[in-house]
């Protein structure tokens, strides 16, 4: 698979309903970039890790619109997760994501990780072994598009653009123009093969 | 991907690319302060050597403790291989105990192939006889693509003993599949039965060769299986065929040379050109821990059923 090719949309889109239109979407970015200004006293030392794939592209929109807002633009990186999930021995083989971190590294640094559906945790349980593993953050925070509920490890985001409730058997589809025709979160029913992630 | 990494020839050109690129991205990891990734916890991997190796074993070694398996390894001096064991005993010895998945080296042809049918785990041929050796053909390309960005189109010489060569048979089968012009370069006695059909050009003359290449490959003369007298003197062998400095100036300005060691200096490639800025000889070995690594991960880190 060549690198920081998204993994595609699974189910069926044509069934799922808007949650998030892509003006909401935007909306909530800049509402999140702004809490992160806040929280962090202007982003100064704060770099933004996004979790492939859709983590990325919406980590670099967050610094884009904080450079917008404030004038000071946090370095962005992208951190892999597959190496450290727990469910390798459960599931089919994963391919391997990019993971590209800032040259100033991690050491010291507020670290947000970002990444667009908050569902188990698992996932930010193993990013945040990957992270540690680079190197020593002064706090690690979590941004998440969406907090759809159901987590299985204790695990909460500091930034949540939207929360969904949903049921176990839905889908939540975060399309982003950087990969898909458009911006929006749709939420669809069960496609049979996304379980938590 | 398939289960176990018998051939080179097994590869589609997707399995090898995602092995490539996983490789780069494993490779990554080796700049670090924490090497260690606890990937493949929990799992077993046995290095079955019938054969001896620095650079092969050492490398799965490292490439499976990076994962976080565990390693076990196992050479015929001080087994029960010494008291007349043979190789399916010994297979379902290490069946028994549980082995995800089995590094083997053996002297004969085909060894792996036949464990593949004894143990459950899964094979990864670490060169057998004068076979194959699919996991440095991988990291030939994995170090020819790092150095020249690209795989397809590349001319790719490989010259010295092809007849006994694994090296040679897997880098010929995995560049073809990879897109690569690839031809053999040897004397008539150290060529094959059969070249003919390989998916590659055939050579008799490195000097002819040598300015249309992108990468030259040596391989060693390997003294343990000179017997039969196949040219006249080392002396003569190397002024034909060796790579000396004079030699090297007559490659394109961004050709490679590689050798997948052990060397003989003076013989088969000069100390000059195998310390020189063009050489990849110690990049190979380090660039062989990532391609080990993404083999094992790809073969074990999935599913297990």
């Amino acid at each position: 698979m060549p690198r920081g090719t998204p993994r595609p949309v699974t189910g069926d889109v044509s069934a799922a309903r808007p949650v998030l239109d892509g003006d909401e979407l935007g909306r909530a970015i800049s509402r999140i970039a702004h809490e992160i200004l806040e929280r962090t006293h202007g982003g100064t030392d704060t770099v933004l890790l996004g979790i492939p794939t859709r983590g990325v592209a919406l980590a670099t929109r967050l610094a884009d619109r904080m450079s917008t807002f404030e004038g000071v633009r946090p370095p962005t990186g992208s951190l892999d997760v597959t190496l450290h999930r727990d469910d390798l021995h459960l599931r089919g083989l994963r391919a391997l994501q990019v993971t590209d971190l800032p040259v100033d590294g991690v050491d010291g640094k507020v670290v947000v990780l970002v990444d667009d559906v908050l569902f188990s945790g698992r996932t930010i349980r193993a990013a945040l072994d990957a992270l540690l593993d680079t190197g020593r953050p002064r706090a690690v925070q979590l941004a998440v598009l969406v907090d759809r509920g159901h987590r299985e490890v204790p695990i909460r985001a500091d930034y949540v653009g939207k929360n969904i409730p949903t049921s176990l058997r839905e889908t939540v589809h975060v399309l982003l123009r950087e990969y898909d025709d458009r911006d929006g979160v749709l939420l669809g029913p069960a496609s049979g093969v996304d379980a938590p992630a | 991907m398939n289960r176990h990494l018998l051939s080179a020839g097994d590869l589609s050109r997707d399995d090898a690319l995602l092995i490539v690129h996983t490789a780069e991205e494993l490779a990554r990891i080796s700049d670090r302060p924490i090497k260690k990734l606890p990937t493949l916890r929990g799992r077993t991997v046995v290095n079955l050597f019938f054969e001896d190796s620095t650079r092969t074993r050492l490398s799965f070694e490292v490439a499976a403790k990076r994962l976080s398996a565990d390693v076990i390894n196992f050479s015929t001096k001080g087994s029960s291989v010494s008291k007349g064991e043979s190789l399916k005993d010994t297979a379902l010895t290490l069946e028994a105990m549980g082995a995800d998945a089995v590094v083997v080296r053996h002297s004969a042809s085909g060894a792996p192939h036949r464990l593949a049918g004894w143990i459950s785990g899964a094979i990864v041929n670490a060169g057998d006889g004068t076979h194959e050796h699919p996991t440095q053909a991988l990291l030939d390309a994995f170090t020819m693509r790092r150095r020249l960005g690209r795989l397809e189109g590349l001319r790719v010489a490989i010259v010295g003993d092809i007849l006994h060569s694994r090296v040679a048979r897997s880098n010929v089968l995995l560049l073809d599949t990879l897109g690569a012009e690839v031809s053999v370069v040897a004397p008539p006695t150290l060529m094959p039965v059969g070249v003919g059909s390989w998916p590659c050009a055939v050579s008799f003359d490195l000097d002819a060769v040598l300015p249309k290449c992108d990468v030259v490959m040596m391989l060693r003369v390997q003294r343990e299986r000179m017997a039969g007298a196949y040219f006249p003197s080392a002396r003569e062998y190397s002024r034909r065929y060796g790579l000396d400095a004079p030699r090297m100036a007559t490659l394109p300005d961004t050709a490679i040379v590689m050798h997948p060691g052990p060397m003989n200096r003076g013989m088969e490639i000069a100390a000059e050109v195998a310390d020189s800025v063009r050489s990849t000889i110690v990049e190979q070995v380090a660039n062989g821990v990532a391609v080990r690594m993404a083999v094992l991960y790809l073969l074990l880190g999935g599913d297990s059923s």
